[in-house]
């Protein structure tokens, strides 16, 4: 697996750019030594990337965090360890934008640092079975506000269309029409196709790019999952 | 292939709404439930509609009753402490006899409370909210696709009893996402509104839409006539869902996010040896007493699950005459219930202690 120094994940609000951000954190950890996660979220006070903390420190993985993430204070707070994301070039950093424009709002801040190392991948994470991404050019109205807020250009798609715990083989390809086309119409590359490691276990040799997911827990399913 | 989305439960009660043939949405935003708003004001300006943040939540709930008013679908959203202001404009909806769908994503109480799941809403919603004789139709979904469900199902009784509908749902409802098949949505077509202030076109007297009547013998006959057909809701549209209640001995009885776990907890107690069963209630206002009465006569026991201090509860006494006895299983100010404490709950039960 290839990284640039920063991996950027924004996308449509709910499209699982927090998952894809963890499991990608702990590919980056088994290839460099210094490896940080920054959780840019300001829209939602749930299901963020402090939910893997555990996990983290068991990897050695840095997180770079709100001090109100998780705690039930419902602030809109940035890290205050934020600047480590683009001053400290000896680290390898995988971050989580919020949902939408309004959540990549806040990446603005790192835009012009980012832009100036120019080591970075922007990658746009899209579910074809998201109410207000379901085709192409919905998808593509998405993109070009996230870029508009954050100023900062994608360089990559992340397919990660799914249907949560009902997600089969045939969910995924029959999304990857519609990521392709989303490909076609950006320029864009497919860079992964996501899906939870038992249903990429089914895809292997039918899609390229396979990135195996394992899902973060949530505080309010994890009593009632059988698995 | 077929034809579900991925929704958040919010999401799902907002894409429903619009489905349903809601154009004006008037909101103000609160943890857990501004993912309506957001997706209203994403939405609403694209199909012709109106979203407007209001400045606060009175504000809202007034500007719901304006288009009431005026014979349209029209909806606003909050959470727990956002409703309580509303509810004097809940109470005037009530008073002018105006159809109208309330969201209530509720969260922990009492106060500011936190922003975790809660359903001690209950007698708020079940009661009325605001001052005075009247009822809303509650609506409590246990499920994403539910959420889209009883908010078709909240506009279509609103506009056939012209009362308020509320959908009572938890955070957790709120903000978890299931896979969704909104294509099986089906909405009524909406009933004609004689009394909405449309324009007389010169043809017919002026229409009213008031809440003052000063002479207490009118004021009087007005509230007879809505208890007559608040009589028609309670005998035509209870709703619940019953779960392994055929041979039950312990019968559970919750809503929203308690009946999952209380199903869970009822598989495993039937592992155990323990025939226990569910009474999901749908509709908390009317509440569906009849299934209750009828478990009264083979159940030994009922456990009212909740995210509360207990509320629902009364309903459950009151509905099964005190026959069996009823206890409380519950977590308190955003906590759930987990499905081994409910499973104690259970065993405990049938052992015949409470």
């Amino acid at each position: 697996m290839k990284f640039r120094r920063v991996t950027l994940l924004s996308g449509h609000y709910g499209s699982g750019k927090t998952n894809i951000a963890v499991n990608l954190a702990l590919r980056m950890r088994e290839q460099y030594p210094r490896v940080a996660v920054a959780d840019l979220d300001i829209v939602n006070p749930y299901f963020r990337t402090k939910d893997s903390d555990a996990d983290f420190a068991h990897a050695g993985i840095r997180l770079i965090s709100s001090a109100f993430a998780n705690s039930n204070l419902d602030l809109p707070a940035m890290p205050q360890d934020l600047y480590a994301v683009t001053d400290d070039r000896s680290l390898r950093v995988i971050v989580d934008v919020g949902g939408d424009d309004r959540g990549a709002l806040a990446l603005g801040r790192l835009a012009p640092a980012l832009l100036e190392e120019n080591d970075f991948e922007m990658l746009l994470v899209i579910n074809r079975f998201r109410p207000l991404t379901r085709d192409a050019a919905s998808t593509l109205e998405v993109k070009a506000e996230i870029e508009a807020a954050c100023g900062i250009p994608f360089t990559g798609i992340v397919n990660n269309s799914n249907l949560g715990a009902e997600t089969t083989a045939e969910t995924v390809l029959f999304s990857a029409a519609y990521a392709e086309e989303v490909a076609r119409l950006s320029g864009l590359p497919v860079v992964y196709t996501s899906a939870v490691t038992s249903v990429c276990e089914q895809l292997a040799g039918k899609i390229p790019n396979l990135l195996p997911l394992r899902l973060q827990k949530k505080i309010t399913d994890k009593r009632e999952d059988p698995t | 292939m077929s034809e579900k989305v991925l929704m958040k439960g919010n999401e799902a009660i907002a894409e429903a709404a619009i489905r349903a043939g809601c154009r004006h949405y008037f909101g103000y935003p609160i943890t857990p439930q501004t993912e309506i708003a957001a997706y209203m004001a994403k939405k609403m300006p694209k199909i012709g509609g109106t979203f407007l943040q209001a400045e606060s939540e009175i504000a809202a709930i007034n500007m719901v009753y304006g288009v009431s008013s005026a014979g349209l679908r029209v909806m606003t959203s909050s959470s727990s402490p956002g409703v309580s202001l509303k509810g004097e404009g809940l109470s005037y909806l009530a008073g002018a006899d105006l159809p109208a769908l309330i969201v209530n994503v509720q969260r922990g109480g009492p106060g500011l409370g936190g922003i975790q799941p809660s359903q001690s809403d209950y007698f708020q919603a079940t009661r009325g909210g605001g001052h005075g004789d009247y009822h809303m139709i509650v609506l409590a979904p246990a499920s994403v696709q539910e959420m889209a469900e009883l908010t078709v199902k909240g506009f279509e009784l609103a506009d056939q009893y012209r009362l308020t509908s509320m959908i009572l749902a938890d955070g957790t409802m709120g903000q978890m996402m299931e896979p969704v098949a909104l294509d099986d949505l089906t909405v009524a077509p909406m009933p004609e509104k004689p009394w909405a202030t449309t324009g007389t076109g010169m043809k017919r007297p002026h229409n009213i839409v008031n809440s003052l009547f000063l002479q207490p013998e009118e004021l009087e006959k007005f509230n007879f006539e809505r208890y007559e057909r608040y009589a028609k809701i309670e005998a035509n549209e209870a709703r619940f869902e019953e779960y392994r209640m055929d041979d039950a001995e312990i019968c559970v009885a919750a809503f929203g996010i308690a009946a999952r776990v209380s199903k869970n907890a009822i598989d495993e107690a039937r592992k155990q040896g323990v025939k226990a069963g569910l009474i999901r209630p749908i509709t908390l206002w009317p509440f569906p007493k009849a299934p209750f009465r009828r478990a009264a006569e083979h159940v030994k026991a009922m456990i009212s699950v909740e995210l509360s201090m207990g509320q629902m509860i009364e309903d459950v006494r009151l509905a099964s005459e005190c026959r069996v006895p009823v206890s409380l299983c519950n977590r308190a100010g955003g906590m759930i219930p987990s499905p081994d404490q409910v499973l104690e709950a259970i065993l405990g039960a049938a052992k015949g202690g409470n």
